[in-house]
């Protein structure tokens, strides 16, 4: 009882505010991404997570250091959210040589070893396999972390979605497994792409225990990802959360958005995340007006130190083209 | 006058919660931001704080009461004299969050290790005395030897523990090192090797098997987009040390879909090495230097060889670089360039040569990417003429990137054009004569042999 207690969220006022601080920090970056994606300074595919910070911010509380994160092509949320330093997010986005992929991946990969951060996959589906080899490595060499992998909807329709829960459940591997439904699979609706558009009961005819959740609550995410990384660290094996969720902008920047309308879009906005958070604290007095105010100066500050380091940084050396393509042979 | 403390919602949806615990008593008195109490329901917890200060007059729901509806007064504040309310800026929360807001790791994966010696040019050692074995008891071997040397390699792959290996390579290795270090997975080439590369990732050193590589397709993805490029679109901080191994190419009657060669396949893509054995020393020797490589090796087999005897040094270190031909059989008039299975075909061909006078220096490739350019080249520097055997497809083939890379290197020492000996452009027919006409043959060798030599 006492852990299932300790495993909830625990909604000090710091802690409130560390949930609106992180979902504002990644809103405001991706916006600056847009504009810079503007003025050609950032290029190649840009997909904004806008919309969906609380299934990220909510999730990577329920994380510890040691635990491993696997992503998506959209997955600059949960990279700010896990603790990638914003600078050299920025510069990767950039392409320069102080990005965390020393500019070799750019928006869909980024890697970072210190926050076992294991991408930034732009292959649907690709992540989770990996996820699952995480998780068996972690095991195998007898340390009790967990793996949570980022997905969309529309990695369900992949083999490797069932092949991957197949196995985790099957050997009861440590992955949190989250579902970032926002019902469009790049333009395809869920209906239109699925003869079970019941995410979650996939996941169940595995045997892998699921929940839906609301992904724009991120108190609620944060709840469902505590219990359940409570649940895969007491032995029970994987986890499944099905975040609905909406992303508010384009699928990347070459989206005219033919396949929903402006009032769907609409309709969700009024559900964001961030207002819901900040509404909600407001009304029982642990947000205040001083509180948003502070934090977005300080995110807009963060965000202009950002584009300054990219802008300062530099590109990799031409004769570094093909460094890294193997790793030199280890000492025997 | 008295101030109503309501109850607070927990989150922007939730309706009701359990008044866990009063952390103040009527009488006492309270300054803004002191936590009253604490409330839970199903999915959080959460801590009232004052907003006023005051003497807590009344508590008008008591602790463990469940189901209290947001903005219920649960207690009455009694404002001594004038209660003011604190600026925010003034309100203090003793109680820690409860997890921290962002995870900043130390770093479990230090960045992938910064260049170190270059392969050894050095010519090859002799390992001393041999003994006779074959490549299937070869590969075993290697696979046993780096398990006893190093518990973080392990064996996963379809039938390779309790079947023992659907062509008996991995035979005797669950009853040595258990069903932890030799995992039989479903039929599910793709997702299991996207666990075997992620498991890389995590620190092991997995060696996939592919019943065959045929089977490898359906995992391409994983082998190409996830273990071959992660370290450079990481930047260098990912390397994923694996094998994946299995017999490649033609076997004998199992027509299209199980007989074709991927050697060109993986030899193609930068981020992977490649090796092909063709005795029984190079299958122990690849397979253990692919085991310990840090970056994915693909180590093709052949099924035919895998029956085969030959010499193996008995030494225990017995180990072979990869990136390494090896001179088989030394000649001074035509080169002849093979790997695999087809280095039976030199062999015999170069026999068949040598009755007829022509002297050929025989190369079995054993690694296919890294390519020995050296060692070709010196050859082509001797003899000025080449040949090379795959029983692949020519188009876009090894031998088509032989051809170009000692057009490129040795261009003024060919004396006729390089001749490639190869399978037929077609997918393996099942029916015996036609199969056997789809493979090379030995008198095609010498046939070509014999063209370059203008015999």
């Amino acid at each position: 009882m006492s852990t299932a207690r300790e495993a909830k969220p625990h909604l000090t006022r710091p802690h409130v505010l560390a949930l609106l601080r992180e979902m504002l920090r990644i809103r405001r970056f991706e916006e600056r991404c847009a504009e810079l994606y503007q003025q050609e300074k950032i290029r190649g595919f840009l997909h904004l997570y806008i919309g969906e910070e609380a299934v990220a911010v909510g999730v990577m509380q329920a994380l510890l250091p040691e635990d491993a994160v696997v992503a998506t092509y959209r997955e600059h949320g949960q990279a700010l959210a896990r603790g990638v330093a914003m600078n050299p997010l920025m510069a990767e986005m950039y392409g320069k040589q102080e990005g965390c992929s020393r500019g070799r991946g750019g928006s869909m990969h980024v890697f970072d070893a210190a926050t076992r951060f294991y991408g930034g996959n732009a292959i649907v589906g690709g992540g989770l396999p990996l996820a699952v080899g995480l998780a068996l490595a972690d095991r195998m060499q007898n340390r009790a972390n967990v793996t949570a992998c980022f997905f969309g909807e529309g990695a369900a329709a992949e083999g490797e979605f069932h092949e991957s829960m197949n196995l985790a459940a099957l050997w009861r591997l440590p992955v949190l497994f989250v579902c970032e439904n926002n019902l469009y699979a790049m333009g395809t609706a869920l209906a239109i792409s699925e003869s079970e558009t019941d995410i979650r009961a996939k996941a169940q005819c595995y045997r892998v225990p699921s929940a839906v959740v609301d992904g724009m609550d991120v108190v609620a995410v944060e709840a469902a990802a505590r219990a359940a990384v409570a649940a895969i660290r007491a032995g029970e094996g994987p986890q499944f959360l099905e975040c609905r969720t909406y992303r508010f902008r384009a699928h990347s920047m070459f989206d005219a958005q033919l396949y929903r309308s402006k009032e769907e879009v609409e309709r969700w906005k009024e559900r964001c995340p961030i207002a819901q958070l900040s509404a909600w604290g407001r009304s029982v007095g642990l947000v205040h007006d001083a509180d948003i105010a502070a934090m977005e100066a300080e995110i807009a500050t963060e965000v202009q130190a950002s584009v300054d380091f990219a802008e300062a940084g530099s590109w990799e050396p031409l004769s570094d083209l093909a460094r890294d393509v193997t790793t030199p042979r280890e000492a025997a | 006058m008295p101030i109503d403390i309501r109850m607070p919602a927990l989150s922007p949806t939730m309706t009701e919660g359990k008044l866990a615990k009063w952390l103040k008593q009527p009488g006492e008195m309270v300054r803004a931001g002191d936590v009253l109490a604490e409330i839970e329901t199903d999915k959080a917890t959460m801590e009232v704080e004052a907003v006023d200060e005051g003497r807590l007059e009344r508590i008008l729901v008591p602790e463990g009461t469940e189901n209290v509806t947001v903005n219920t007064v649960i207690a009455v504040l009694a404002g001594e004299g004038e209660a003011v309310s604190a600026p925010p800026a003034a309100r203090q929360v003793a109680a820690a969050p409860a997890a921290p807001a962002q995870a900043r790791g130390n770093g479990a994966h230090p960045p992938a290790a910064a260049a170190s010696a270059p392969p050894s040019s050095a010519p090859e050692r002799d390992w001393g005395p041999t003994h006779t074995v074959t490549v299937r008891e070869a590969l075993r071997d290697a696979m046993a030897s780096e398990m006893r040397r190093d518990p973080s390699v392990f064996l996963m792959g379809e039938e390779v523990a309790q079947y023992q290996g659907a062509y008996k390579i991995s035979q005797g290795l669950l009853e040595e090192f258990g069903p932890k270090r030799v995992m039989d997975t479903p039929i599910t080439e793709h997702g299991f090797t996207g666990l075997a590369v992620g498991a890389a990732f995590g620190g092991l050193r997995p060696i996939v098997e592919f019943m065959t590589f045929n089977f490898s397709m359906q995992a391409i993805d994983q082998i190409i987009n996830s273990a071959a490029k992660t370290l450079y679109m990481s930047g260098g901080q990912m390397g994923c040390p694996i094998t994946f191994r299995g017999p490649n190419g033609a076997a004998a009657r199992v027509a299209a879909q199980h007989s074709q060669c991927y050697a060109s396949w993986y030899a193609h893509c930068p981020g992977l090495k490649v090796v092909a054995p063709w005795s029984a020393a190079d299958a122990k020797g690849l397979l253990r230097a692919a085991i310990r490589d840090p970056n994915p090796v693909i180590v093709l087999e052949n099924e035919i060889l895998y029956g085969q005897s030959f010499e193996l040094p008995t030494d225990e270190d017995f180990i072979l670089p990869i990136g390494k031909a090896k001179i088989e059989r030394p000649g001074t008039d035509v080169t002849v360039v093979a790997f695999s299975i087809t280095m039976n075909l030199a062999m015999a061909a170069a026999e068949a040569l040598a009755a007829k006078g022509i002297s050929a220096e025989v190369i079995n490739l054993r690694t296919l990417r890294p390519l020995d350019v050296d060692t070709i080249a010196a050859s082509v520097r001797k003899t000025n003429r080449l040949v090379s055997i795959e029983e692949g497809w020519p188009y876009a083939g090894i031998g088509a990137e032989i051809a170009a890379t000692l057009m490129e290197r040795c261009f003024d020492d060919l004396d006729a054009p390089m001749v490639r000996v190869h399978g037929v452009d077609v997918p393996m027919p099942y029916a015996a004569n036609l199969e056997k006409l789809a493979l090379p043959r030995i008198e095609q060798v010498v046939e070509a042999a014999e063209k370059v030599c203008y015999r």
